[in-house]
């Protein structure tokens, strides 16, 4: 019997957290999440859900109670966005570094400076290597269906889980979304197994300091040294993959809804150009990707789910036999280009593919992004592509200033000529271009 | 997943001398006045705060209350935490 009800994503990510039967929440309050910690604690308040809260003065202490919590055998749940985040950070290393299963819904919000409480992903693209899987959502109902997948994933590998999604997009905007049967989800995830327990019963040191050697502890039994445990992290979290798949796929049967595995296609079958992005802006890519089929350019999407562990083998699937790609994305690594584009470019490495990749750097602090400026910015692409360059700069999208002493003017097609400019020029002469040009792919690219 | 792994967190046991005899590197040595320890006077287990604060677990909680010299680094925090005043820090070697 389906219970479909209107609701904004943080009303979806708490309901999910009550769903999963948390037993500790820590948080503090923080745009945009804010809605979000304060419907968990009417849960907890009214009843619903029992389970402790614990409120603290800051995000490095609700990363510390998330981590004792879980290491006495707790399932437990935090949120939070930007600069909380970031004050996390040194919490993020040992939550994953201690292999705890937390599970923690990221807002995507701007990081200062300066102060933006709109939506971007650098907050939590910042917080990549710090060893917890990744997961982003395109809207309300994936929201609330992966926080459940995350319990079942991040208490199946011991890596913590951050879902994340996309602060007033998602967080602050009404969507119909089916709220799963509560025993079916009992069912679902079975409860919280920990991999050791600190107990006053069997008192114990985690996290000493570890030598750079593997050394026998005071019982005679050979330990790990820091490399060893760091590599067993890399491990879990890359075979984490198949479990988020298996993960996904017994969801799906349960539930009925796919929200993809590692990542999710749109009208990519037969798709020349490819869109790719995540969280929302992946779900906005899909509507650019509709405007440009009716420009009869073979349009398709790839939204990437995980960030981490990264969809090597999928995305070289997926990819492969292109004509163009276009990374779209609302985060940037100072300095190089968006984090995406990076990691995506490696995973091509050593396929042979020669798929021009253009990179858009989009919505920072909130910018809107319309499908139709994605659609144009494709076109724009696919003209220069078509005109010789196989290795575009990165251009930021909308962004319309200039640097003094340059004659470089924002980048972007907030030009209003510049946009006409775009659909005006191109035509169907220049889409026949692009794969004839010695741009397209190379034969025999590998599609494993 | 795969076998169950159980050293996939570093950890260890409490364990005596886990980084050698330690007592060498005090300054100041705890000494008890058992006539004003509380455990002493009433001839049983008793407050024993200094056995729960000390950090490196050196305190005997029998009667009279003991400390292992051997592993005390001297820290003081037992001196500082007896509600009778009973332990006096003083100068190692004088």
């Amino acid at each position: 019997m389906s219970n479909v009800q209107i609701m904004t994503g943080n009303q979806a990510a708490a309901i999910g957290v009550k769903l999963s039967n948390v037993q500790v929440i820590s948080a503090y309050p923080i745009t945009p999440q804010t809605s979000l910690t304060e419907a968990i604690s009417q849960f907890v308040e009214g009843g619903e859900l029992k389970a402790e809260y614990i409120r603290v003065e800051s995000e490095h202490s609700v990363l510390a109670v998330c981590i004792s919590a879980s290491a006495v055998g707790a399932r437990v749940f935090t949120s939070t966005s930007s600069h909380g985040l970031l004050y996390m950070h040194e919490q993020l290393h040992w939550a994953a570094g201690s292999r705890l299963p937390i599970v923690m819904c990221c807002v995507n919000r701007g990081v200062g400076a300066p102060w933006s409480i709109f939506n971007d992903q650098q907050d939590s693209v910042a917080q990549r290597d710090t060893g917890w899987i990744q997961i982003y959502c395109r809207n309300n109902q994936e929201i609330i269906d992966t926080l459940i997948q995350a319990y079942r994933i991040a208490e199946a590998v011991y890596v913590p889980v951050m879902v994340c999604y996309d602060g007033f997009v998602l967080s602050h905007t009404m969507m119909p979304v089916e709220v799963p049967d509560a025993d079916l989800v009992k069912d679902f995830l079975p409860p919280y197994k920990p991999h050791m327990i600190l107990s006053p019963e069997d008192p114990r040191n985690i996290n000493p300091v570890i030598f750079p050697w593997r050394r026998q502890d005071p019982e005679g039994v050979l330990r790990d040294g820091y490399m060893e445990l760091r590599y067993k992290l890399q491990k879990a979290t890359e075979g984490a993959r198949d479990i988020i798949v298996a993960t996904n796929r017994a969801y799906t049967e349960v539930f009925g809804r796919d929200h993809g595995g590692m990542l999710w296609t749109y009208r990519a079958d037969d798709a020349e150009v490819i869109l790719t992005a995540m969280g929302s802006l992946a779900s906005e890519a899909t509507v650019a990707a509709d405007m440009l089929r009716e420009r009869e350019i073979k349009a398709g999407v790839v939204g990437i789910r995980v960030f981490r562990p990264f969809p090597k083998e999928e995305v070289r699937e997926v990819f492969g036999n292109r004509c163009a790609i276009f990374v779209f994305e609302k985060d940037i690594s100072y300095g190089y280009e968006g984090a995406l584009c990076s990691d995506l470019k490696a995973a091509f490495y050593g396929t042979g593919s020669r798929a021009p990749i253009h990179n858009y750097i989009v919505g920072l602090g909130g910018r809107d992004v319309k499908a139709r400026e994605l659609a144009e910015a494709t076109l724009s692409s696919l003209e220069a592509i078509a005109s010789g360059t196989t290795e575009p700069e990165t251009t930021w999208l909308n962004c319309d200033t200039y640097l003094p002493g340059s004659e470089v003017r924002g980048q972007g097609l907030g030009d209003r000529r510049q946009e006409e400019k775009c659909r005006i020029n191109y035509s169907r002469s220049i889409k026949k271009n692009i794969c004839c040009r010695g741009t397209g792919p190379a034969r025999g690219v590998a599609s494993p | 997943m795969e076998k169950k792994d159980d050293n996939i967190t570093a950890m260890c046991r409490p364990a005596v001398g886990e980084a050698g005899k330690t007592g060498d590197w005090r300054d100041m040595r705890p000494v008890i006045d058992q006539s004003k320890c509380i455990s002493a006077i009433k001839n049983r287990a008793a407050c024993l705060l200094c056995w729960l604060y000390c950090p490196d677990g050196v305190v005997i909680p029998t009667v009279p209350v003991g400390i292992d010299l051997e592993y005390c680094k001297g820290c003081g925090i037992c001196a500082e935490e007896c509600p009778a005043k009973a332990i006096t820090m003083v100068n190692e070697g004088g």
